[in-house]
């Protein structure tokens, strides 16, 4: 049973055990705009939490993406190579961006679930 | 995401609340407000940097349709006197005094070494002088410079009372055609007065996106008022900043204060065509004796083209490395919709500026191969007349 948890800088995570699939919110990709290109962590780094991990580049701007929790790359979305855009037309599927194996699910109460996010975006 | 991106700002409203005061707007900020432009602080102004089709599709619409912008953040000015043409020659490397009438032509306005302080438009659409457009961002430096500069042989008195708009992409004549048909009879680069929606407005057949259009300069009082009977055409759409960079960025034009800066002469800059044969002749403008012995020599570094060869982008700032050694930096950079690709332009040591030489672009620490290109990325597509 998979948990999802959120962001204050528009990650989310889906949660199963001790993996997670990690990607920017629907709300994030749109901000960006059209997103041109996406480069991913390699599987094998070890990230401490706020590691910059990742870099999405729209047309408008580029911008960083921080490692929510600490833990270990176990993968990364290469199809997003190739067809970056899919982060804006399935942000929170098929434009995942990497899995991570957590070494301290503690960190996990920091971050918010669906409603308290949905409650976040609302006040921006 | 990144706090300083600029996308974190559009995510925190208050922070702009709190700077919006200082802003000015302009005579057509609401109405572009009010038809959905993401309004954000520009040069001093709030401008929309986007609309809700986004950056790529509103590029995409003014290659291949119709865009307005609202570009009434720039400085529209009028230069009067005995001989303002003659007068403007003293700070400027073009012929201003050669400008037709009815013909607008680009020039720069330079300080005391030859340094490019701004670029500008210079037209003689009627007999009123002549009629300056200059960058929002360096509007009353070039005032003061034009002003003090030309203390006792012409008056500079800027035009508070005017809107300007652009309209660009391929189907601007045929929609104009209906709109103020005389205008339509112009080639790249005329400009005129005109009527439009019953209302006198100074045209020129130019804009900065690389498509055939007009830029129109509109009374402030009836700006919003014409710009609604434009956008009653489908075919017209309203067009964000953020496609206005990347348009100008495909076509090789230089954006004022990144592209060039005072630490440039028109040579390196590679706006040598803005230095015509007279001038260089009569050799009386600023910084002439550096300007002519960098046409003979060489200047340090030259601006130049450069696609990256894989998918990331280089930004301004990137650094262009070459065997480990900096050679140069981008000054723009971004994705160009319409080319398909990442796109910059930046300076280069001379000796590397020549179309074809691999380059590195160091793109957060690590090196990105890439190539000068020439420039124009994509083709102009200026009217200059049924037979050309």
């Amino acid at each position: 049973m998979a948990d999802l948890y959120f962001t204050e800088e528009h990650e989310w995570l889906l949660v199963d055990g001790d993996s997670a699939k990690i990607g920017i919110t629907a709300y994030a990709a749109e901000q960006l705009g059209d997103i041109v290109f996406v480069e991913l962590p390699d599987a094998g780094r070890t990230v401490q939490a706020q590691d910059e991990v990742a870099v999405v580049e729209s047309v408008k701007t580029a911008s960083e993406i921080f490692a929510p929790v600490s833990g270990e790359i176990t993968g990364n979305n290469g199809a997003l190579d190739d067809a970056p855009e899919t982060v804006n037309d399935d942000a929170m599927g098929q434009g995942w961006f990497f899995t991570m194996k957590l070494s301290n699910k503690d960190e996990l109460s920091t971050l918010m679930d669906q409603a308290a996010y949905d409650a976040f975006v609302a006040e921006l | 995401m990144n706090k300083d991106s600029n996308v974190f700002r559009f995510m925190q409203p208050k922070v702009s609340t709190m700077t919006q005061s200082d802003l000015q707007t302009t005579p057509l900020g609401s109405l572009m407000q009010q038809l959905g432009g993401k309004m954000v602080p520009f040069a001093g102004y709030e401008m929309p940097v986007q609309f809700a089709p986004g950056v790529r599709q509103e590029h995409l619409w003014t290659r291949q349709s119709c865009g307005l912008f609202d570009v009434s953040h720039m400085g529209q000015a009028r230069l009067r006197g005995d001989d303002p043409a003659k007068a403007l020659e003293q700070l400027v490397p073009g012929n201003m005094q050669g400008i037709p009438a009815h013909m607008q032509r680009y020039t720069l306005l330079l300080n005391a070494d030859g340094g490019i302080m701004d670029d500008l438009m210079v037209s003689r659409p009627d007999e009123d002088g002549l009629m300056l457009v200059v960058n929002a961002a360096v509007k009353d430096e070039d005032y003061a410079r034009i002003s003090s500069g030309l203390a006792g042989s012409a008056i500079l008195e800027p035009l508070e009372d005017r809107a300007l708009i652009a309209v660009q992409g391929p189907k601007t004549a045929e929609i104009f055609a209906k709109f103020m048909p005389a205008a339509c009879d112009m080639v790249f680069m005329q400009c005129g007065h005109f009527s439009l929606f019953g209302h006198d407005v100074i045209a020129s057949r130019s804009g900065y996106t690389g498509e055939d259009g007009f830029e129109i300069s509109l009374p402030a009082a009836h700006a919003e008022e014409i710009v609604r009977e434009i956008l009653g055409d489908d075919r017209v759409q309203p067009i964000g900043l953020g496609a206005r960079d990347s348009l100008r960025l495909e076509v090789g034009l230089c954006l004022s204060g990144h592209d060039f800066t005072e630490k440039q002469t028109p040579i390196g800059a590679g706006l040598a065509w803005a230095v015509p044969k007279i001038r260089r002749k009569q050799a009386n403008f600023p910084g002439a004796a550096k300007i002519l012995q960098e046409v003979e020599a060489s200047p340090s570094e030259r601006r130049v083209g450069i696609c990256p060869l894989g998918k990331a982008p280089a930004r301004e700032g990137t650094e262009i490395a070459l065997a480990g050694e900096i050679i140069g930096r981008v000054t723009s950079g971004g994705f160009g919709p319409t080319f398909g690709g990442p796109i910059s332009m930046g300076y280069v040591r001379s000796d590397l500026a020549k179309t074809g030489t691999e380059l590195e672009l160091m793109i957060r620490g690590k090196a990105h191969p890439a190539r000068v290109t020439a420039m124009p990325f994509v083709q102009q597509n200026y009217y200059r007349g049924t037979g050309v």
